[in-house]
């Protein structure tokens, strides 16, 4: 018997926030991350009886997303045609960067391999987040990530403030712990 | 028991705290958190866990989708789903 089960009925309720994250780090524009999200449901529907449930049906999720976001730039490029990369050397002798040293990139800068890391702390809070109730990382994803006010939350959730901070609280708490096992430590 | 009105239990140090991490906390409410972190063992170390946790995640600048956003998906593949069955 398979480890793992497939349902398509809870993909969008369980995974869509962990693809949606996972996309939007490597395209940057919320609208064609929720289309890549989109096609990869669809796919993922279209090829089902491929799911054999030896690995997780996110994981599976996640494979064949891998490979929409590579088809989405592979289209992008062959949009392009042969676009032309110039480099323009600093014609204006006045100003300051004449000299190599000044021109190479800033090394405190942003690298490579800090949004690497970025994007392994990213899928550890996700990972934390999948642990905790559904009401309480729906609250603490609302608060904290999409930095609704409180006001707002408490409408659309039919909630008291009081409430709100009674979960974000246990939630807060809950992926603290979480994190101190999985990444911190 | 009387609210004392400059010192506050530990569970009123962990509210703050966690509306401190929000910027919603008060200047007074500020005060009160900073001087029961100064005795109390299990608010510092709170505190400590929660700014960690803030830091990590502006660090992991996660995303989510918005509830307008999901249904709009959720709409779209319970139509295709309707199809597939």
């Amino acid at each position: 018997m398979p480890k793992h089960q497939i349902n398509p009925n809870k993909w969008v309720e369980l995974y869509s926030d962990y693809l949606f994250n996972y996309t939007i780090t490597r395209v940057n524009d919320r609208a064609i991350a929720q289309d890549i999200i989109s096609e990869t449901f669809l796919a993922g529907l279209k090829s089902m009886k491929n799911f054999k449930g030896e690995a997780s049906e996110r994981t599976w999720l996640v494979s064949i997303l891998k490979r929409k976001i590579i088809d989405y730039y592979r289209k992008k490029n062959s949009n392009k045609g042969q676009a032309e990369v110039r480099m323009n050397y600093n014609t204006n002798s006045d100003s300051d960067g004449d000299w190599l040293e000044e021109r190479v990139s800033d090394p405190f800068d942003k690298t490579a391999e800090d949004t690497l890391v970025n994007t392994e702390l990213g899928d550890a809070i996700y990972e934390c987040l999948e642990k905790l109730p559904a009401k309480q990382a729906e609250v603490f994803k609302m608060k904290t990530i999409l930095d609704y006010d409180t006001e707002t939350i408490c409408k659309e959730l039919n909630i008291t403030p009081s409430n709100l901070w009674v979960i974000i609280h246990r939630a807060r708490t809950a992926l603290a712990e979480c994190m101190e096992d999985n990444w911190f430590k | 028991m009387k609210k004392s009105f400059l010192f506050i239990s530990c569970d009123e140090a962990k509210h703050i705290c966690d509306k401190v991490q929000y910027g919603e906390a008060t200047k007074w409410e500020i005060f009160k958190l900073r001087i029961r972190r100064c005795y109390c063992r299990i608010t510092k170390n709170y505190n400590n866990k929660n700014i960690k946790l803030t830091e990590a995640i502006k660090d992991g600048k996660i995303d989510c989708l918005k509830s307008e956003e999901r249904n709009r998906l959720k709409k779209q593949f319970e139509e295709e789903l309707a199809k597939h069955e």
